[in-house]
């Protein structure tokens, strides 16, 4: 049975992400211990809030070089919402400021408008995914929250998009062990606890 | 591009206690069951999200939510806003932490709207939903009120609503008090208005009767979400509690079918009926 410590630093929804994996049997340790972090087999770090904040509280934490250490020794790892955000450079939330790095880009605010059509921001609501690459047990669905979205450097990195009026950006991300969703797959149904299966049968 | 209109059909659960109520305007609540069971049906049946109200807490001054939205969150995977007495900004951490998604404040903002600003900068924009109830003066405007339609605040709505956005409002849920209840359908002119002026998707409550004021408002207006009660809850009681009319009687000592016959305005549907329709017509939510 695989360690997967989910990282606690006061945002995101853990107990619905502890929720959703209960249903695959799965309990991971939710933790923000860096020793725990360290030997965790997988983690997956939540988010939901404001970048600076989040940024700010995983220094506090000591949990910054551990997450990049994590990283570097090939540890997957699964970035959801905020927590994909933070992953990258910089993000322009409230100012600039840095992020973990492990994906190179930024993150940026959506437009008021894609040519003529507006934009509501932030985006609330369920989307279809579009994946780069075709196969039959794509998940499809999720459901996002958010202002903001990734520029990855490398276009590579995007497995799968979403579609907002005509606004195309990176909905799902991965480089290596790094995987980033926009979405909440924890609030997606099915499809999300699919998605999480997916995740899980990769580590 | 296509021509979808994504729009969030959303089912709004009134809570008193531990019991799902509904009233019209607001008032004269008749309870209808447990509400875990309504959210689980709706779930199962498509709906893209799940809207609690508290309608009393304000009133007794307590917020009880968390225990119902814990209980939910174990089988219910869709996002779940949660609203009705939260004051601080720990009463949201609270609720944000027994599962719920957004939370959504009327009371409280109004009382001190730098508390959306402290709110939104702690557990994000998206996170907080304001809400607003509102009654059309006889001077043709549309006013603010709180603590579930009893208390005026002598606030225009369209101002009161803009200020809040600044403020960082992610969203704004939009309850018609004259409408509601009443089947009549949803006041047009009032969301259509609000949603064109301001840039965060707005949720629409209060009025449907039938799934054709649904259908209706989407296609008028840029509303992002609507949220409906009487018609899913009055053909959901049914479909959850098996036509049992012992059971049903049992929650009140009111007949509920006598009553939602009482108010023919409201032309009950099954929820997975009304995805169904919608989907015909180009408007989806989410895919089963």
């Amino acid at each position: 049975m695989k360690n997967i410590v989910i990282i606690d630093y006061g945002l995101g929804n853990i107990f619905s992400i502890k929720q959703s994996l209960a249903t695959l049997g799965v309990n991971p340790i939710v933790t923000n211990d860096t020793k725990t972090v360290l030997a965790a087999d997988a983690i997956i770090l939540p988010g939901v809030g404001a970048f600076p904040d989040a940024m700010n509280r995983l220094n506090e934490l000591g949990l910054v070089q551990v997450l990049r250490d994590c990283a570097k020794a090939g540890k997957p790892m699964l970035g959801i919402c905020l927590g994909m955000q933070l992953l990258f450079n910089k993000s322009f939330e409230y100012g600039e400021h840095e992020g973990l790095s492990l994906l190179d880009g930024e993150i940026v605010k959506f437009p008021t408008h894609h040519g003529d059509v507006k934009l509501k921001v932030p985006f609330v609501g369920w989307n279809n995914l579009s994946y780069q690459e075709h196969r039959n047990d794509n998940v499809n669905s999720i459901y996002l929250v958010h202002s903001f979205y990734a520029k990855p450097v490398d276009a590579k990195i995007t497995v799968a998009t979403c579609n907002y009026n005509g606004m195309v950006y990176p909905a799902i991300v991965q480089k290596q062990n790094i995987v980033g969703i926009q979405g909440h797959p924890e609030k997606s149904a099915t499809h999300g606890i699919n998605f999480f299966k997916q995740w899980i049968s990769k580590i | 591009m296509s021509a979808t209109r994504y729009l969030r059909l959303i089912p709004r659960l009134d809570i008193k206690g531990p019991n799902l109520v509904k009233g019209i305007r607001l008032e004269g609540l008749r309870v209808l069951g447990n509400p875990n069971e309504y959210a689980k049906h709706y779930y199962e049946s498509g709906a893209d999200e799940i809207f609690y109200m508290d309608i009393v807490a304000s009133l007794y001054n307590r917020n009880s939510l968390t225990e119902i939205v814990s209980n939910v969150s174990k089988d219910v995977f869709i996002p779940i806003t949660v609203g009705g007495g939260l004051r601080t900004v720990d009463d949201i951490s609270k609720v944000l932490s027994s599962g719920a998604d957004k939370v959504s404040l009327n009371t409280a903002a109004v009382n001190d709207p730098d508390l959306i600003n402290r709110a939104a900068k702690k557990f994000g924009s998206s996170t907080i939903v304001l809400s607003v109830e509102v009654i059309k003066e006889s001077d043709g405007k549309y006013y603010c009120f709180t603590d579930n339609g009893r208390e005026a605040t002598g606030l225009e709505a369209y101002s009161w609503i803009k200020k809040a956005v600044d403020l960082g409002a992610g969203e704004v849920a939009v309850t018609s008090v004259d409408r509601e209840g009443t089947g009549e359908g949803f006041d047009i002119d009032l969301i259509g208005n609000i949603a064109s002026s301001v840039n965060v998707p707005v949720i629409a409550h209060g009025g449907a009767g039938s799934l054709s004021h649904v259908i209706e408002l989407a296609k008028s207006t840029d509303v992002s979400g609507i949220c409906v009660a009487s018609i899913f809850h009055y053909q959901a009681i049914n479909e959850i509690y098996n036509n049992d009319q012992n059971v049903i009687k049992s929650f009140n000592t009111t007949n509920i079918k006598r009553d939602s016959l009482h108010n023919s305005k409201i032309k009950p549907v099954s929820f997975k009926e009304a995805v169904a329709e919608l989907k015909k017509i180009g408007i989806v939510s989410r895919s089963l």
